[in-house]
């Protein structure tokens, strides 16, 4: 703790003017004093003797005059065992034990310890004695549910160390000393399992960064097949209000083939967390029969906390994503909103009264979105184990026009882009996904030769639907009609998913692999047809077998009984075999 | 006992500023000026400037008015003489009762803890199928209304909060007509509901100010009616006048407008009020019903943009129904599967051919040639407008979902429906099915 303080000489929302003496540093931690009131701030602006400071809470009550005492720390995150399974606040207070204390409300200026200092952990020891070793390497680790913490050298230890002791193999709180390293100086340095980490700097104890190539499997189709996700990959949700952004992150925060999802509320309903919240330590997690909270911790700051803390959520999300990765973990970061932080920054540019750009956000968004999109990747620790951090975000533009701001930053950072359209969400095509306006950069689980042939029919078949708005059904030839069929067919049972059944919720990359060749397969065959109206009818019949067939687990009965219906349908009007 | 200061520099819109000091941030003060006297609030401090919201607005007051500041912030009166009365935004009685002066409470607390929060469970029955059927509403939503000046989203709401089984009603009207603050009392008294209302009006005719209390105050006393384990509807009307006096006092502080001249806070201002709508765990809850007008009937525009950001969804109410497309309850899901089995089904299914059914209507229009799947659309989409869209239709929802089939049935054959093999089996009116259904 210092003992620097400054004096409040200006009120504006949550943004203080404080004079100050001795030397401050920017992003410095604050606490605004008022009676009983401790109210964390930080430092954003520094003009003279007068530091401009974002209040993290309400400013009701604040008086000029009033002290405000410099913490000569930035704003960290605590990392250590005990983060996952946690819900925090966007500074890291933890929200149940402000619940148990504080009952209904949230109180202002109360902060807990995020993890708990007195739990214990089994430790086992790795590195051996007089190893050299430098920050983020291995010292010992400790069981965590299923994974296995490392305890690692604090990032924040620059330079190389010499292991003097490493503790032995037992139980320990996050304030035992676990290892005493000793610098180049010859001077000892305690380390326990505990350490922070200034947020808005990324973690970068690791050897190179690689090229996300796997393919991160959400068991969406139309994400898996079409628009897929790397991991180690960036990308971002844009759409209109109830385009189905939350469901989409809801659903890939279940199945997504990762071992940690870490969930950034930011700006949006509480209540959305709150299914999460009660939902996921009910559901196991189909990969290690585990609960789904197990890998799962959720940083929640909501659109009704306050507007300060909402910025800091995203970099502490990213932060604890960063630290998981560093012990060789793929974690996957869901950002909901990346609009409300931005509006975030744009409140307290405001303030600060900055010269602001497009539709007054701060000329600095751009970048600042950039650095953020950033820290996702993948790459290879200095042990040569490879660690991943994939990055999906939000977007919530203005009217649900794209050629905003946020979007456009936004695209020109990321690999993949699923753009939500109003004109399927209205139509209750679920995941609203636009197949024609999205695209990936990254490789996907099915056969690339089939998704091009895939796309070709659904571009096709849209130019068709278009033409037909002008000429009707009567001026278009029965060839033509069957692709838009044929398009519109692949659009209802393959790229829409019933998001709240059991089985047509989640498919697998083998089954994605299975049913898209087989519906490919179906595309290519040529067909004949009396005339539209047989046309139509056949289709009709041929979607709702299909989307029944979507409905049956692949290893019950009904999944072959009904894959041959399909056959048979087919051989009818076609060749097909 | 409370220092008075006499010299106000500057006066703006409805923004004074003098100069003081033992002022602290949000706190009241009273100025009174030969004209009158008014409640204002502190809005900003810079070294000894202050900056104060007179709620009355700025008009009359003397650059040597009395302005004392109270050392309290705002607050509003709490108990059960609430009931059946009517005060302005400032917590004024604005009918002839006694002014209720006990047991203050704050407005605008903080939120509540979201790992305080519970999964919504109950369904608000509204006996309107466009709502039970397509858009259930569910306890604990927030949820506004959107529509052009004209539509009759009073009378909606009205009704609905009628219909609803809950157990207090807050009415919030700002920039209220003066008419329709008197049908919204008198239709509560004629129905026997006035008993279990309170009402917080601001009418067109007021100052600004005190329309942006009326949301706070409205939801700081349906906090404490849901604390107490009261069932609490809000109504607030219009959310697009509240948003405007934002607009009002954000240019006057000189603020760098973010769209059309809104405040670049205006999602946070609008989500701090919306998500006062909970459902407490061992308490009650409270559900909040929002009318939004959209100037030049533009959902884009910046108010109801914001606001979809923010609710659990949104009727669209236009030509007096409300819309299919557009209009969403977001909690449906919660709810739905609990009713019976074929809801769910049924909502999309009927949605999907309506959808269809308009783009025939514009095929039509366009002079094509129908073919048959087209004149049975036709004849479904105007079954389903008549039958179901019209808001005349007060119906439980299992009647409601009988209807759907029936309709159904009336013009389809099953597999053009898309409807699941099982549920055919199950609702398919039988004299229907024998006739239509072909064997293959
Ligand atoms: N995949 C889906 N399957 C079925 N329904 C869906 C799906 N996606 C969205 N919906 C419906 O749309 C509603 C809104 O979706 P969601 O909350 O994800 O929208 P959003 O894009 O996040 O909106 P906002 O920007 O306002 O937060 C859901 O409550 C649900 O009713
Ligand atoms: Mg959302």
């Amino acid at each position: 703790m210092s003992d620097n303080t400054g004096i409040i000489n200006g009120i504006n929302g949550n943004l203080l003017q404080v004079e100050f003496e001795n030397p401050v540093l920017q992003n410095e931690v604050g606490y605004a004093l008022t009676g009983e009131l401790r109210l964390k701030s930080e430092v954003i602006r520094i003009n003279g003797t007068r530091a401009e400071m974002q209040v993290f809470e309400d400013t009701s009550g604040l008086s000029v005059g009033d002290r405000l005492e410099f913490s000569g720390e930035l704003l960290s995150a605590e990392l250590g065992p005990g983060l996952l399974t946690q819900i925090y606040d966007g500074l890291q207070n933890p929200l149940p034990e402000l619940a148990e204390k504080c009952g209904y409300f949230l109180k202002r200026g109360v902060y807990f310890d995020a993890l708990n200092k007195d739990g214990s952990w089994a430790f086992t020891p790795v590195a051996e004695k007089q190893a050299e070793v430098t920050a983020g390497d291995t010292l010992g680790t400790v069981p965590e549910g299923m994974f296995s913490h490392r305890i690692m050298v604090p990032f924040r230890m620059t330079g190389r160390y010499i292991v003097e002791e490493v503790a032995a193999e037992g139980e320990y709180t996050l304030k035992d000393t676990i290892a005493k390293l000793r610098d180049t100086a010859g001077k000892l340095h305690d380390v326990t399992m505990l350490q922070h980490w200034p947020v808005k700097i990324p973690i970068r104890c690791y050897n190179e960064r690689l090229r996300p190539s796997d393919p991160l499997v959400t068991r969406i189709r139309i994400i898996d097949t079409l628009f897929p996700v790397a991991r180690g990959g960036t990308y971002c949700i844009p759409g209109p209000f109830g385009a189905g952004k939350t469901v989409l992150q809801q659903i890939t925060s279940r199945y997504a083939d990762v071992d940690i999802v870490i969930i950034a509320a930011c700006g949006e309903r509480a209540g959305e967390v709150v299914e999460t919240l009660r939902e996921f330590p009910e559901l196991t997690d189909p990969r290690t029969g585990k609960s789904l909270m197990e890998r799962t911790l959720i940083i929640c700051n909501t659109s009704s906390m306050p507007v300060a803390a909402r910025e800091a959520s995203v970099y502490t999300a990213v932060t604890i994503a960063e630290y998981y990765r560093q012990m060789s973990l793929n974690v996957l970061l869901l950002a909901d909103s990346t609009s409300r932080w931005a509006q975030a920054l744009r409140e307290v540019s405001g303030r600060l009264e900055e010269i602001p750009g497009e539709e007054a956000f701060p000329a600095y968004l751009e970048s600042v979105i950039a650095s953020f999109y950033e820290r996702g990747g993948t790459v290879r620790l200095n042990d040569g184990s490879i660690g991943s951090i994939t990055i999906g975000g939000t977007v919530s533009p203005a009217g649900g026009n794209f050629d905003e701001p946020v979007t456009q930053s936004t695209l020109k950072v990321v690999g993949a882009f699923h753009g939500l359209s109003r004109e399927r969400s209205d139509a209750r095509r679920y995941p609203a996904l636009d197949p024609l306006e999205s695209w990936s950069k990254y490789p996907s689980v099915v056969s690339g030769d089939d998704v091009q042939y895939a796309r070709h029919i659904l571009r096709q078949g849209n130019e068709v639907d278009q033409m037909m708005k002008v000429v009707g059904e009567e001026g278009t030839s029965l060839d033509d009609f069957i692709v838009y069929l044929k398009s519109e067919y692949l659009d209802d049972t393959y790229l829409q998913q019933d998001a709240f059944h059991p089985v047509d919720a989640a498919t697998d990359a083998d089954r994605q692999k299975y049913v898209f060749g087989k519906l490919v397969k179906i595309l290519k065959t040529p067909m004949t047809f009396e005339d539209k109206e047989k046309a139509r009818h056949f289709f009709q019949k041929l979607t709702q077998i299909t989307k029944d067939w979507n409905q049956v687990a692949m290893d019950e009965e009904d999944f072959t009984k009904l894959d041959d219906t399909i056959g048979g349908m087919l051989a009818e009007v076609t060749e097909y075999v | 006992m409370y220092k008075v200061f006499t010299r106000i520099e500057r006066i703006a819109g409805n923004v004074v500023m003098l100069e003081a000091d033992d002022v602290t941030y949000r706190e009241l003060a009273e100025v009174t000026s030969s004209q009158g006297s008014s409640l204002a609030q502190v809005i900003r401090i810079d070294g000894n400037r202050v900056y104060l919201q007179v709620f009355t607005g700025g008009r009359g007051v003397s650059t040597d008015a009395h302005v004392r500041f109270l050392g309290k912030n705002m607050q509003i009166p709490f108990s059960d003489a609430l009931m059946g009365r009517v005060f302005t935004g400032g917590g004024l009685p604005r009918d002839r009762g006694p002014s209720i002066t006990q047991n203050m409470i704050d407005i605008g607390g903080p939120s509540v803890n979201p790992a305080k929060r519970i999964i919504p469970r109950n369904m608000v029955r509204t006996g309107i199928p466009m709502i039970d059927v397509f858009n259930t509403l569910v306890e604990s939503q927030k949820l506004p209304i959107f529509s052009v000046a004209g539509e009759p989203y009073n009378q909606l709401l009205a009704r609905i909060s009628l219909q609803a089984d809950v157990d207090v009603i807050i009415l919030g009207g700002m920039g209220l007509k003066h008419d329709d603050y008197l049908y919204f009392r008198d239709t509560l008294e004629d129905q026997g509901a006035l008993s279990r209302s309170v009402l917080f009006i601001h009418t067109a005719a007021d100052p600004t100010v005190e329309c942006l209390l009326v949301p706070d105050v409205s939801l700081a006393v349906a906090e404490r009616f849901a604390l107490e384990g009261k069932r609490v509807l809000v109504l607030l009307t219009d959310m697009t006048n509240y948003a405007d006096s934002l607009k009002e006092i954000a240019i006057t502080m000189e603020q760098i407008p973010s769209n059309r001249g809104y405040p670049g806070d205006l999602y946070s201002q609008l989500a701090a009020r919306y998500e006062k709508a909970v459902d407490f765990d061992d308490a009650g809850s409270i559900t909040v019903l929002a009318a939004t007008t959209m100037p030049g009937d533009d959902v884009t525009h910046p108010v109801p943009d914001n606001t979809g950001y923010i609710t659990e969804g949104q009727f669209y109410l236009r030509n007096g129904r409300i819309e299919p497309f557009g209009s969403l309850s977001r909690l449906k899901q919660l709810v739905n599967d609990k009713t019976r089995e074929d809801h769910r089904n049924i909502m999309n299914t009927m949605i999907q051919l309506y959808a269809a059914y308009r783009e025939t209507m514009e095929k039509q229009a366009m002079g094509f040639r129908m073919s048959p799947w087209d004149l049975k659309l036709l004849k479904y989409g105007e079954l389903f407008e008549k039958e179901m869209m019209d808001l005349s239709v007060n119906i439980p929802l299992e009647e409601a979902l009988d209807l759907g089939w029936k309709i159904l049935a009336e013009c389809f054959e099953p597999a053009e429906t898309g409807l699941p093999t099982k549920l055919i089996d199950g609702f398919w009116p039988e004299t229907h099915t024998a006739t239509t259904e072909k064997t293959d």
